[in-house]
């Protein structure tokens, strides 16, 4: 028998029990809608949360300064005043897995305009920080090298602290601001993050060259942080040891010595939470494909009593000449156009279903082409192992038996 | 070699439930010409079927052997056994054993649809055989919408349409009134006349018996007599 004539017979069998079909079906085509609901669920999770991470910044390091130690007093972290603007020089100049390094100062700062005021943080870096941490500029430009060697007073503000000092509308670029009562000059306006860290709004942030932080903010001369950008991912590992060995040079630290300053890289974070959302699809997926355990069951039981009902049938085409051989893959046959049409409609449910979930529960939910591929083979799988006992008990029976059963 | 069709050789059946053993073949020795009609006889119980379902390649004999064509049928296996039912062999039953919810022509393809042969080829065949049986024109109705005759008619089609050298017939005539009975018998008749085929039919009715050329008798696994009509 050839293949089409297979999948016919198999269509014109199962078409002759249509509401019991129909049921059968409905088992799989719950079992793989939930798989892929279930899998978009936690892949959305998983995406938000990545670009969450992404809107932090790109391959992100923070170097920061460490505790400092006098006399027995230890002090806080970021009290080690050893972290300086030519540090990060070092950094950007002589790590080759780094692409940009920023100096980074920050505070919090009373800022005026005109009968609006506003209290926010200022942070002061380079040039290069918007490449850094993904900020881009909606309005004006961003300062420049120069603008950071003469420790200019312009700034950029964030959308939130355009919202509190500006009405609708108005244009702060060119605009004169106080920031701590010092005059600073608005040449930008920063585009929204939109995403925010629970109770951290990264959108509330003014801008400033680090100098003129520094100086006119802060009277300091060392740095709080680097902020640094590796070239790539998979580089993040190796950006972080090479800046631990310049800086371990760069500050005199002896081999035994702990380091007056720590790395933070957000490869690890990211991939801790990239790991805990991986955990949460694969604990999602697995309560589902138990439904579709059951869907494979209920394949089984059918086609049982499908191949009792048929003894005759069978009987009849084995006295006409049909091996064991095509009586098994005539069963096995509808088991698997069974599962296969269940995966099918199941697919479209899954997707159905994900969308309704982001639409009414306001999840995010990703389907992605390998969920669908997977339950569709899954499906196809559960059709072959839960159709082949069945098949195999009508291949086995013993054509003389099989004529006479009533 | 002998041209006969069919060779016996102490065919022994033995059933086996649980301790007890029922000897339904007793070492029947049996030969069977090309074209002949012969008609098995006997009381239930004589072993007529079982010697059917060997003479089908539906079963095997527990010792003896079997020559079809002057091949050793008995020491086919499974799948060898199926091709023979498939190319050599037609059956004809009491019940009409038909797959009930589906047309005429369908049941006449069933043996083709194991065979290599394409689907316009194998509805042109089923159409030709059921011509042949005078059922042209009711291709398409369905098992349950026939008759009894008609619905024996339509297995001796699909007995037909692979050509078989071998039709069997186990009590064809047994659920039919006697008139259609007759007809059916003539259809016999006619196949083993004109198209020389070799036709093997139990039956217990010696009316119908009459038709055939050779009845033989059996009783208790043996056989017991025979008869040549003229």
């Amino acid at each position: 028998m050839n293949f089409l004539k297979i999948i016919q017979v198999a269509f014109r069998a199962l078409m002759r029990n249509k509401i019991r079909s129909f049921l059968t079906i409905l088992g799989i085509i719950i079992g793989v809608g939930s798989v892929i609901a279930m899998i978009s669920i936690g892949q959305g999770a998983k995406s938000s949360v990545e670009e969450r991470f992404q809107s932090l910044g790109t391959n992100l390091l923070f170097v920061r300064a460490g505790s400092s130690y006098s006399r027995g007093v230890r002090g806080g972290m970021g009290s080690v005043t050893s972290l300086t603007a030519e540090d990060a020089e070092a950094i950007q100049e002589k790590c080759d897995a780094v692409k940009y390094a920023s100096p980074t100062v920050s505070t919090r700062a009373q800022v005026i305009y005109r009968n609006k005021n506003w209290n926010t943080s200022v942070i002061g870096c380079n040039e290069y920080y918007p490449e850094i941490r993904n900020w881009t500029v909606e309005l004006g430009t961003f300062f420049t090298r120069s603008h950071v060697k003469i420790s200019a007073k312009v700034c950029l503000l964030g959308q939130t602290v355009v919202e509190n000092l500006f009405g609708e509308g108005e244009n702060p670029v060119g605009k004169i601001i106080r920031v701590n009562r010092i005059p600073f000059t608005v040449i930008g306006v920063l585009a929204e993050k939109g995403e925010s860290w629970g109770w951290f709004d990264q959108d509330d942030v003014i801008l400033a060259p680090y100098t003129t932080v520094q100086k006119r903010l802060l009277g300091i001369n060392h740095l709080r942080s680097i902020d640094v950008s590796a070239v790539s991912f998979e580089r993040m590992d190796e950006a972080e040891q090479q800046i631990t060995e310049l800086l371990r040079e760069r500050h005199k630290i002896g081999p035994y010595e702990e380091d007056d300053f720590f790395i933070r890289n957000m490869s690890e974070i990211s991939r801790m939470a990239s790991e805990t959302s991986n955990m949460m699809t694969i604990f999602l997926a697995s309560i589902a494909s138990v439904s579709l355990l059951v869907g494979g069951i209920g394949i089984m039981n059918i086609m049982l009593v499908s191949v009792r009902e048929r003894i005759r049938e069978i009987g009849i085409r084995m006295s006409v000449g049909a091996k064991e051989r095509d009586i098994l893959f005539q069963f096995l046959t509808e088991a698997i156009v069974l599962s296969v049409i269940g995966g099918l409609i199941g697919i479209i449910i899954g997707i159905v279903g994900s969308r309704l979930i982001s639409h009414f529960a306001g999840w995010s939910t990703l389907v992605s082409p390998a969920s669908i591929f997977i339950a569709f083979i899954f499906s196809a799988i559960v059709g072959v192992f839960f159709g082949f006992y069945p098949a195999y008990k009508a291949s086995k029976l013993n054509p003389i038996e099989a004529l006479r059963y009533e | 070699m002998d041209n006969h069709l069919v060779k016996l050789r102490e065919i022994v059946k033995i059933y086996r439930t649980g301790e007890t053993e029922l000897k339904a073949l007793k070492g029947i020795n049996l030969d069977v010409k090309p074209g002949d009609f012969l008609a098995v006889m006997g009381p239930s119980g004589s072993g007529k079927s079982t010697l059917m379902n060997i003479i089908g390649c539906l079963d095997k004999p527990t010792s003896g052997k079997y020559f079809l064509e002057g091949k050793e049928i008995s020491k086919y296996n499974k799948n060898q056994l199926a091709l023979i039912r498939n190319k050599k062999i037609g059956f004809v039953f009491q019940t009409f054993n038909l797959l009930p919810r589906t047309t005429a022509l369908e049941n006449v393809e069933l043996p083709l649809l194991y065979t290599k042969i394409s689907g316009k080829r194998r509805r042109e065949l089923a159409r030709k055989a059921l011509a042949q049986v005078g059922l042209a024109g009711r291709e398409n109705h369905r098992t349950n919408q026939l008759s009894g005759g008609e619905q024996q008619r339509v297995a001796i089609a699909r007995a037909l349409i692979n050509n078989p050298t071998l039709i069997l017939a186990d009590e064809p005539t047994g659920n039919l009134d006697t008139k259609t009975g007759d007809e059916i018998l003539e259809i016999f008749k006619n196949l083993n006349k004109n198209k020389g085929i070799t036709i093997i039919m139990v039956t217990h009715d010696p009316h119908v018996a009459e038709m055939a050329k050779r009845i033989i008798y059996l009783r208790d696994g043996e056989i017991v007599d025979e008869k040549l009509n003229i």
